[in-house]
């Protein structure tokens, strides 16, 4: 077992949680599932903040995590934002399913 | 840091958050995909507590794990013809190719490259230091958050509203 902790681990599971989301927006016909990978990429982005925060070499290390302060505020206006569309859009074309969202398509 | 609490606090809570978000992937019903979501941040704010941030791993709990969470319940009720599935839509095997380009690309960059480590302790309670932070050097972009915040309510409400409001004749 590895018996110490670097930043590089935490960048792996970072990596890892970002891909997934990437995964999640990309495909899910759903569109609360595409806003779910949204929020779990800014996640992965904030643990990446956090963890260059405590290990990198800085005069002021706390910035990292006024910078997470300001990601989380951001996402969670965000996600307010979208999922007030999400209704909206439901309203208006009786479905949520990204797929089935293609007015725009020629 | 070597400390082997830590280390297994740090795989434990690695494998909470990323099989949870398996999990969110996996899901066919997005109410479980909502409750695999809020386990993974759980195990994001453990591993916020792993790296000594301690306001932060709180906010996480508060923001995420509660707030948004709700918000992803709300807009799944508030849609009932939607649908509760949760499937894969026609781009399937070309987002799993460029997750998996993205993700092996990420992690050949964070092993490969030498950052600047710093040999410092962990931090003690970090709540002080961030909240005088945000009031001094980061005055300025802390009150557009607040207006940015301001906005997106009053954006959310007249968006969801039922009825245009008709021009009152009288």
């Amino acid at each position: 077992m590895v018996t110490t902790i670097d930043i590089e681990h935490y960048l792996i599971v970072s990596a890892v949680l970002f891909s997934i989301g990437l995964y999640l927006s990309l495909a899910k016909r759903n569109f609360v599932g595409v806003l779910m990978g949204i929020e779990m990429m800014f996640n992965a982005v904030n643990l990446t903040f956090v963890a260059f925060s405590r290990f990198a070499e800085s005069d002021t290390p706390l910035d990292g995590h006024v910078f997470v302060v300001f990601v989380i505020t951001v996402a969670a206006a965000e996600a307010a934002t979208a999922l007030a569309l999400a209704v909206l859009l439901y309203r208006t074309r009786d479905t949520v399913d990204v797929d089935r969202i293609d007015l725009l398509r020629w | 840091m070597d400390d082997a609490g830590i280390v297994i606090a740090f795989w434990v809570l690695s494998a909470m958050s990323v099989g949870s978000a398996l999990g969110v992937v996996g899901a066919r019903n997005i109410i479980h995909a909502v409750v695999f979501l809020v386990i993974s941040f759980m195990g994001m704010s453990g591993l916020y507590l792993t790296l000594s941030a301690d306001f932060l791993a709180v906010v996480q709990i508060l923001i995420y794990v509660g707030a948004v969470s709700v918000l992803f319940l709300f807009a799944i009720v508030l849609t009932p013809r939607g649908g509760r599935q949760n499937q894969e839509g026609f781009l399937r095997l070309p987002a799993l190719v460029l997750c998996v380009l993205v993700a092996a690309t990420l992690i050949f960059v964070a092993i490969d490259t030498e950052f600047a480590i710093a040999d410092r302790e962990g931090f003690g309670e970090t709540s002080t230091a961030i909240g005088e932070a945000l009031l001094d050097r980061y005055v300025l972009p802390f009150e557009i958050a607040s207006v940015l915040l301001l906005v997106a309510v009053i954006g959310s409400i007249v968006l969801v509203r039922p009825e245009p409001m008709e021009e009152d004749a009288d």
